[in-house]
């Protein structure tokens, strides 16, 4: 019986049709699927705390709605994914226990400290740079409130990007001193925005099934190849140096070549020894606890209405 | 239900007068008039909306896409897990 | 004389919606549940959205090449005009709701009244900002019920934020010499004549909530004048910082 199921179940993914929640799918494709969009939805929210630590000293009114919009904008995808999270049968309080208690990962790139305004402006540059290749790629994945939250999040997202990469531009025509923030930004962000694409294709332990699964449609490799051409030369467009000396366009694949990443560093910081990694998860810890007298209120009182009382 | 979770409801949005609803999503919230805000505040801050209608997902009721073949849970009646987010019938049309 | 009046009244109001608009930013990724703080997000936006607005038509009638940033982030502690009450710290969700609440409720009655105004800008302003405040004054006066007749614990926290920040709200209706020369002009509100309908939507909420007025009634104030909280001085120089660290930057 499961075997028939489970060959229907290709079928439709070969023929590029959805996966829908009460379809029938094989427990590794829903546990993948929770690990993968979940963590996604982690991402987005413990993001919201190196944008939002520069909100209140935003150097502009302009600045400063722009990046209100944009942090609301991350609650808000952190709510999509959620709520297709919740389609494969997990409460949100589960997914905040996990994420809490340190089961389930969230972007490893959310763990370095925003140390002046240009990191805003390198993050929506870069971050969402690299979370835009990543998502386009994951609009045709195969299970279908996924899909339609990854949909939504990209029609969204090029803002972000634009925002970011405003605020670098201005710095780089800027003063010396904003430029040489601007550039000593650059030189932070850029090692760990390559790192958001995972380790290389042949270490990544994931990556065959959720291919086979059409979870994802390309690989890590092609992704960071992709985000490194495009971002190459919207640096030299405002004059900013890619720190990276091994960096250099190959005639031949029609790509750039670029140095090795430091897979050290990455590993240490998906195992929590980053700079902000156990401040990201006390804020978020934090702020849920100082919420429970509140949601509680807020349900104690929907108990009276309901009792007439 | 836990002092932690926020009961669940899904939302339709009607992108223009005159438009079919279309299933936009979900919104955790205590009450409707809470649920009608956050929907407003989460699926309409682009300006993508001119009505929105919550609903409680348990009081959705789904047709079973499996019908003959339920080898887990003959759910009728009740959503099994979740509602599948309905798409839009390409077929109505204004007349 | 009469332009400076009118920069002056503008001026006020713009802080108002600055300083508030500030506090509530601070909420970002704090709130008691993500619905929530895109909820506080919302309205931050609205208030700076109305600040800029403000701010900007006060930079016109200052001087030529004036801007709203210039007024936001160059002026010192005793120049902000805002009141008092919008300047106090957010404290715990209580505290924030009920200083939003008295607010929402004064912005709601004061902006009716500011639509009539003889200033196309500010009337303009006033019909933007009412559709806002209407949206604003439900959320905060529902969670005002939620809170006050939620568990002991709410209700405590919601009691103790009214007593608290009960001193504040009587500098919403008083008018100044500035205040009293644009209502002559019939440019400006009658603060005053709309406490009455302030007082009866506060006792309307506070009575489902449970909740009381507090016992001792004793009120502050001095915004209008430069004389502040601590709190306001922190607040600038945190808002501040860059523009002050960066004078010839352009941002």
């Amino acid at each position: 019986m499961i075997v028939k199921k489970e060959k229907l179940f290709l079928d439709k993914i070969d023929a590029g049709l959805k996966i829908e929640p009460k379809d029938w799918m094989p427990d590794k494709y829903r546990n993948h699927l929770i690990r993968q969009i979940s963590q996604h939805a982690h991402s987005e929210v413990i993001g919201m705390q190196p944008e939002g630590n520069w909100i209140s000293r935003a150097p502009s009114l302009r600045a400063k709605m722009v990046l209100i919009a944009k942090v609301q904008d991350e609650a808000g995808h952190g709510l999509y994914l959620y709520s297709a999270t919740e389609t494969l049968g997990i409460t949100r309080d589960e997914l905040i226990q996990q994420l809490q208690t340190g089961k389930a990962k969230y972007s490893n790139i959310f763990n370095y400290p925003t140390l002046t305004w240009a990191d805003i402006g390198a993050i929506g540059w870069l971050v969402d740079g690299a979370a835009i290749v990543n998502q386009q790629s994951l609009r045709r994945t195969s299970y279908g409130p996924y899909s339609r939250a990854m949909i939504r999040i990209c029609k969204e997202e090029s803002f972000h990007q634009r925002q970011g990469y405003e605020i670098m531009s201005k710095m780089a025509n800027g003063t010396p001193e904003q430029q040489e923030m601007a550039q000593d930004a650059l030189n932070r962000w850029w090692w760990p925005s390559l790192m958001m694409f995972g380790p290389h294709d042949s270490d990544s332990a994931h990556t065959s099934n959720a291919m086979k699964w059409k979870i994802k449609r390309h690989t890590n490799d092609e992704l960071r190849q992709l985000f490194v051409d495009r971002t190459v030369k919207h640096a030299d467009v405002i004059g900013l140096s890619i720190p990276d000396p091994d960096l250099k366009w190959n005639k031949k694949r029609k790509h750039y070549d670029f140095g090795e990443i430091d897979w050290d560093e990455f590993w240490e910081v998906i195992n929590g020894n980053g700079f902000c990694n156990k401040e990201r998860m006390k804020n978020h810890v934090n702020a849920h606890e100082e919420g429970q007298w509140v949601r509680a209120a807020a349900l104690a009182y929907v108990r009276k209405t309901k009792n007439g009382g | 239900m836990s002092a932690n979770q926020l009961p669940l409801w899904e939302v339709f949005i009607q992108p223009k007068t005159g438009a079919p609803f279309q299933h936009a999503g979900n919104v955790h919230a205590v009450d409707k008039e809470m649920a009608l805000q956050n929907a407003r505040d989460l699926y309409t801050r682009r300006m993508e909306g001119t009505c929105v209608w919550v609903v409680k997902a348990e009081d959705i009721v789904s047709s079973n896409p499996e019908d003959n073949e339920s080898f887990f849970d003959p759910a009728d009646d009740k959503v099994y897990r979740y509602p599948a987010f309905f798409k839009v019938s390409k077929k109505v049309k204004e007349l | 004389m009469a332009k400076d009046f009118l920069y002056k009244y503008v001026l006020a109001l713009g802080d108002d919606a600055l300083i508030l608009g500030q506090r509530l930013s601070q909420w970002a990724y704090k709130g008691p549940f993500l619905e929530e703080d895109i909820a506080l997000s919302n309205i931050s936006l609205d208030l700076f959205g109305r600040a800029n607005l403000l701010l900007e038509y006060a930079a016109i009638l200052r001087e030529k090449g004036s801007t709203a940033d210039d007024l936001a982030f160059k002026r010192n502690e005793r120049q902000f005009s805002n009141h008092i009450l919008s300047e106090q710290p957010n404290g715990n969700f209580a505290d924030t709701m009920v200083r939003q609440f008295f607010l929402d409720s004064f912005y709601k009655l004061f902006f009716k009244k500011l639509t009539e105004s003889k200033d196309e800008q500010l009337s303009a302003i006033a019909q933007k900002s009412i559709k806002e405040t209407t949206y604003h004054l439900r959320h905060s006066s529902k969670w005002i019920i939620r809170l006050g007749d939620g568990t002991d614990e709410s209700h405590e926290k919601a009691q103790s934020a009214i007593d608290n920040l009960w001193m504040f709200t009587n500098e919403l209706f008083e008018m100044n010499q500035i205040d009293n020369n644009m209502l002559a002009q019939k440019i400006g509100v009658d603060c005053s004549s709309i406490k009455a309908e302030w007082d009866q939507i506060i006792d309307e909420v506070l009575s489902e909530a449970t909740l009381k007025r507090p016992e001792n009634t004793h009120t502050t104030s001095g915004g209008r004048e430069g004389i502040h909280t601590e709190h306001l001085g922190h607040l600038l120089s945190d808002m501040q910082y860059l523009q002050r660290a960066y004078p010839d930057a352009k941002w």
